[in-house]
């Protein structure tokens, strides 16, 4: 081989290997974190752990369930606030390109995804924490779904704006009526966009802990009362982490194992939807 | 029935302060083919596009003068009630994505929410199907996803799914230039059948087509109709020096 196109083809080599060892390094972290709470939560994961309460320090065993339906209730909430009025505010901006309100939504959407978490909790601390006198799972609610909208309304606009504008068109020289046409052809066509933005949103905000520190509190006891303080995976981890007994630590660690576990779900689910759902354009 | 089914009066369109479609004065017979051809950037697709006022849902589009349909002005009726009555085919093949061929053939229906027995539906579809010299090739598969079909098929589909609604007027922008010449030819034919039952206006910038397909030819040019009259005449014999040097090929 003429040397020239050796030296040529060794840096195509080269480059391939740079990319590879990279991308190891991308994965690598991820790897040895689900590795390390693999290792150290599994041990205290058996059905007890996932159906009963926390026993006091000192005794053996205790489960984690007033955490499981806590999170679940805070999120189920969040996302009942969060899903209609992102969706619908994602219309509005995509719909809506250049107008003067879409520019200063688009504006306050960017800033609301940088606002630091702990900050959000705290304004809904004052919100409504305060005029009710009381810690509740609805106020967690409240901020964890003030997370969310930013992400749903960014991936709702952007599916939407995706779409070509050949096929709303379509739609309207049909004599399709406006609102039709958004319910029954752009939002169809971009189900598998909005709800991987859902399913993302879930799993971002099921890790928060800062926003319910004032606000949904943490509860040792099983409580369904949204007005009332409620347990969560995050608080659990935090308080039972920071806390100075072994046993206690074990818990924190099977508490996050299944919370790493529910987020990676979540993430697979998103791929899985967006496979299933997507819209041959 | 009167004989002029579409009628413009000192019709003009903008964008913002660009002024596209000049004073134009037309009148379209019922049951034709006309052929609306011109330079690239002449105002013909946006003139078709206010025909159904399409135009004006582009952000800054506006326009004014008449534009009549059997006698009635559209822009005092409800566009929902102007794209009843003029259906729509596009440059580029767009069906539903999300629906299925026959689905689609429908969408004028299902989408607005009007209910229909079955058998109806059948009927509409094997119908307009039909009309759109497609039924043969896809009645097998009826509950594939439209865009499964070739470019060539998507189009008549699109074209079934605008006469499924029984509009007096089809107007059609530039549906060949997307197209391999054997689709091109297959919907040429079709328009030959269709006038039948609809009155067609055609964009084209392909001057064979515009002289194979239609009745009648309209020539913009520079956002002025710069000559209308019967296609065998505007190209054997113009009445204008610019029709001229377009037919001949001086410019394009």
């Amino acid at each position: 081989m003429h040397p020239h196109i050796k030296f040529r083809v060794a840096k195509s080599k080269a480059a391939e290997i740079i990319l590879i060892v990279l991308a190891f390094f991308v994965t690598a972290p991820l790897l040895f974190i689900i590795y390390y709470i693999f290792q150290k939560g599994i041990k205290v994961i058996n059905w007890n752990f996932l159906t009963q309460l926390p026993h006091p320090v000192g005794e053996v065993g205790g489960g984690i369930v007033n955490a499981l339906v806590g999170s679940g209730l805070i999120v189920l909430y969040a996302s009942i606030m969060a899903i209609p009025i992102g969706i619908l505010c994602g219309i509005y901006l995509s719909e809506h390109k250049s107008s003067k309100l879409a520019y200063f939504s688009r504006l306050c959407v960017d800033v609301l995804q940088g606002v630091p978490s702990i900050v959000i909790g705290i304004v809904v601390y004052f919100w409504i924490v305060k005029p009710l006198h009381t810690f509740s799972a609805i106020s967690g609610s409240v901020a964890l779904a003030i997370m969310m909208l930013p992400i749903i309304i960014k991936s709702t606009e952007e599916t939407l704006k995706l779409l070509p504008a050949s096929l709303k068109e379509a739609a309207i020289a049909l004599a399709i009526p406006y609102h039709r046409v958004i319910t029954k052809v752009l939002l169809p066509c971009g189900i598998s966009g909005i709800l991987s933005g859902i399913i993302l949103s879930v799993a971002r905000i099921a890790g928060e802990t800062a926003p319910l520190l004032f606000t949904a509190f943490g509860n040792p006891y099983l409580n369904t009362n949204m007005l009332k303080p409620m347990q969560s995976l995050p608080l659990l981890i935090f308080n039972y982490a920071t806390s100075p007994y072994d046993e206690w630590h074990d818990l924190a660690w099977g508490a996050a194992l299944i919370l790493l576990f529910t987020v990676l779900l979540l993430n697979i689910i998103t791929k899985l939807t967006t496979r299933k759902w997507n819209v041959q354009l | 029935m009167e004989r002029t089914i579409i009628k413009s009066e000192n019709f003009n369109a903008y964008f913002g302060n660009n002024h596209v479609v000049k004073n134009v004065n037309i009148e379209i017979e019922r049951n034709k083919v006309i052929a609306v051809m011109g330079p690239s950037g002449c105002g013909k697709t946006t003139y078709l596009r206010c025909i159904n006022r399409l135009h004006e849902l582009i952000e800054g589009a506006r326009c004014d003068g008449k534009m009549l349909l059997n006698g009635q002005d559209v822009y005092n009726m409800h566009p929902i009630f102007t794209r009843l009555k003029i259906g729509m085919v596009f440059q580029r093949p767009n069906p539903f994505p999300n629906l299925s061929i026959y689905d689609n053939v429908i969408a004028g229906y299902v989408l607005n929410g009007i209910k229909m027995s079955k058998a109806d539906k059948n009927d509409i579809v094997e119908k307009s199907l039909t009309s759109a010299a497609l039924w043969k090739e896809v009645k097998d598969s009826l509950h594939k996803k439209g865009t499964f079909l070739s470019g060539g098929q998507q189009q008549r589909l699109c074209i079934a799914r605008a006469i499924a609604m029984e509009p007096e007027v089809l107007l059609l922008d530039e549906p060949t230039s997307a197209l391999d010449p054997i689709s091109t030819s297959s919907i040429e034919e079709l328009l030959k059948e269709l006038k039948n039952n609809f009155t067609l206006i055609i964009v084209t910038h392909n001057m064979q087509q515009a002289a194979r397909v239609s009745d009648k030819t309209a020539f913009f040019y520079m956002g002025e109709l710069v000559e209308y009259d019967d296609t065998k005449k505007m190209f054997t014999n113009p009445d204008d020096i610019r029709t001229q040097n377009y037919i001949t090929g001086r410019f394009s």
